[in-house]
């Protein structure tokens, strides 16, 4: 665990310092909530309605910038080397990378939430309910952008070709995600809790699945 | 696994460069397919009736009408895609096991035949729609839209495969991303009972059996003469895929001794000239 919090902190370490989340990818988030707006012609009822899709696509864009920040990081001056040679097994290595991505993506979600809010107008009902399936939501996120970011990170093309792997496979988050927070939020007759157990169910496959291929994918890229 | 290959892939011969991917079993294969698909087009467009019944006023027909043929095309294009995309998972999983250049190309093929398969019936599923529930896209059919991100999630594994790398880092990542988008089939394939107050889509048509005659026969003649073209065309292209591996290889070999004889000529030329120097600093 104390190796996970460790790479964990260092790649938090990173994004404090370089201050990129803070300056490029928060911005971004929140320009895509407000031409998300636009596109709706700005009418208060349908955003607010709409609200918790249009939260999860501006989420799930910005994860992508998030998942590429994160391998890049590693890609730049063979990181990643240094990282296989400190003896960290590749599992706590995947655990590490996916729970600063995950904090990252938390803080972005709530500043996000924020603006949903005073932007959309958006009212939250349950608010268990949208931290829960939030939590269950990132936890998948992290770990499939961990997974999918470092397997297309050699290549020449992973500014392309990271979006084309990664957003079908977001699809099942975007749709349970979407469906637990209209529960949340009031604008749909779901049952919210059945929806976050697919987002859970999501995240446990691609933690499991991710911390089985992390390794050898690592080895590949070294 | 011998009439994929056709012979042993651990016996790489001379005659690759000049191989090709029939055989007389593909040969045979392939006039099994062609026959079949002469016998289901006319099944299909010729003999088979058109979906029509009578309504519920005098002297009125429902039901699809000529629209019913896409069927004979749409159903085993989907069922094949679901077989084709199932295969590759499994494929990759024991590629990951194994790794065995084998399973990875046998993935790769599927992968191709699955994405072809699946925009086939996308297609298929957008003409029927059209006249029967009056659009082209309708986002209230789960099946359809979760057809759609299969297809988009293999056509990301084959994007993936095209970006040059070297064979074994590629055939790992494609293995990763071949297993991981199964998620998606049996949510695909489930999806008209999971979400069955939310579908348009109609419940499968083989289980209900709520077709007879004729139109059944077409239908199974249909799942059973795609099946022959799928195989036929797996075969193919993984024997071209194997084929591309070796003269790949080949090529590597060439310019490497290409590049050792260049390396090799100066010391000779050198040699030569130091010799015509000694000659002719002799007499």
């Amino acid at each position: 665990m104390r190796e996970v919090l460790l790479v964990a902190a260092k790649d938090l370490r990173i994004e404090l310092r370089s201050r990129v989340l803070l300056f490029q990818v928060a911005p971004f988030a929140v320009a895509t909530l407000v031409l998300l707006g636009f596109a709706l012609d700005a009418d208060r009822s349908a955003l607010r309605n709409f609200s918790p899709g249009l939260f999860w696509v501006a989420v799930l864009l910005t994860a992508l910038l998030a998942a590429q920040r994160s391998v890049a990081v590693e890609h730049a001056g063979r990181a990643a080397d240094a990282l296989l040679l400190s003896a960290t097994s590749p599992a706590r290595i995947f655990a590490g990378k996916a729970l600063a991505l995950a904090a990252q993506l938390a803080v972005l979600e709530a500043l996000l939430g924020v603006a949903m809010v005073v932007l959309y107008d958006a009212r939250v009902e349950h608010f268990g309910l949208a931290v829960a399936a939030a939590a269950a939501a990132t936890v998948g996120i992290a770990a499939a952008g961990t997974l999918y970011g470092v397997l297309a990170a050699p290549m020449g093309v992973r500014e392309t070709l990271l979006p084309v792997l990664l957003l079908p496979v977001f699809a099942p988050v975007l749709i349970g995600a979407t469906r637990a927070f209209g529960d949340a939020l009031g604008t749909a007759a779901v049952n919210g809790w059945a929806w976050f157990g697919l987002l859970g169910l999501f995240a446990l496959v691609y933690a499991v699945f991710g911390a089985l291929a992390y390794g050898p994918l690592l080895e590949a890229e070294a | 696994m011998s009439i994929l290959l056709g012979r042993s892939p651990d016996r790489p011969s001379s005659e690759a460069a000049a191989a090709h991917t029939g055989s007389r079993t593909t040969r045979i294969l392939g006039a099994l397919t062609l026959a079949g698909l002469v016998g289901l087009g006319l099944c299909a467009f010729i003999f088979s009736p058109p979906d029509s019944r009578p309504g519920p006023e005098a002297g009125t027909r429902i039901g699809q009408f000529d629209a019913v043929r896409l069927m004979y095309v749409h159903v085993p294009a989907a069922i094949w895609t679901y077989v084709a995309l199932g295969t590759c998972a499994m494929a990759s999983a024991v590629y990951l096991w194994r790794r065995s250049a084998w399973w990875d190309r046998l993935a790769h093929a599927c992968a191709e035949i699955g994405v072809v398969l699946c925009a086939i019936t996308l297609l298929t599923g957008m003409i029927w729609g059209r006249p029967v529930w009056g659009t082209w896209w309708e986002w209230g059919d789960v099946r359809q839209v979760t057809a759609l991100v299969l297809f988009l999630a293999y056509a990301g594994y084959l994007a993936l495969r095209s970006v040059p790398a070297a064979p074994q880092a590629r055939a790992w990542r494609a293995a990763i991303v071949g297993l991981g988008g199964a998620v998606l089939i049996p949510i695909v394939n489930r999806s008209v009972e999971w979400w069955e107050n939310r579908t348009l889509h109609q419940q499968s048509t083989l289980e209900e059996l709520r077709i007879e005659d004729l139109t059944l026969f077409t239908l199974v003649l249909g799942i059973f003469v795609m099946g022959l073209l799928v195989l036929w065309l797996v075969v193919h292209r993984f024997r071209l895929a194997w084929l591309e591996a070796e003269a790949e290889s080949a090529g590597l070999q060439a310019a490497l001794a290409e590049r050792r004889a260049e390396a090799a000529e100066p010391v000779a030329a050198g040699a030569g000239e130091d010799g015509a120097g000694e000659g002719s600093a002799g007499p």
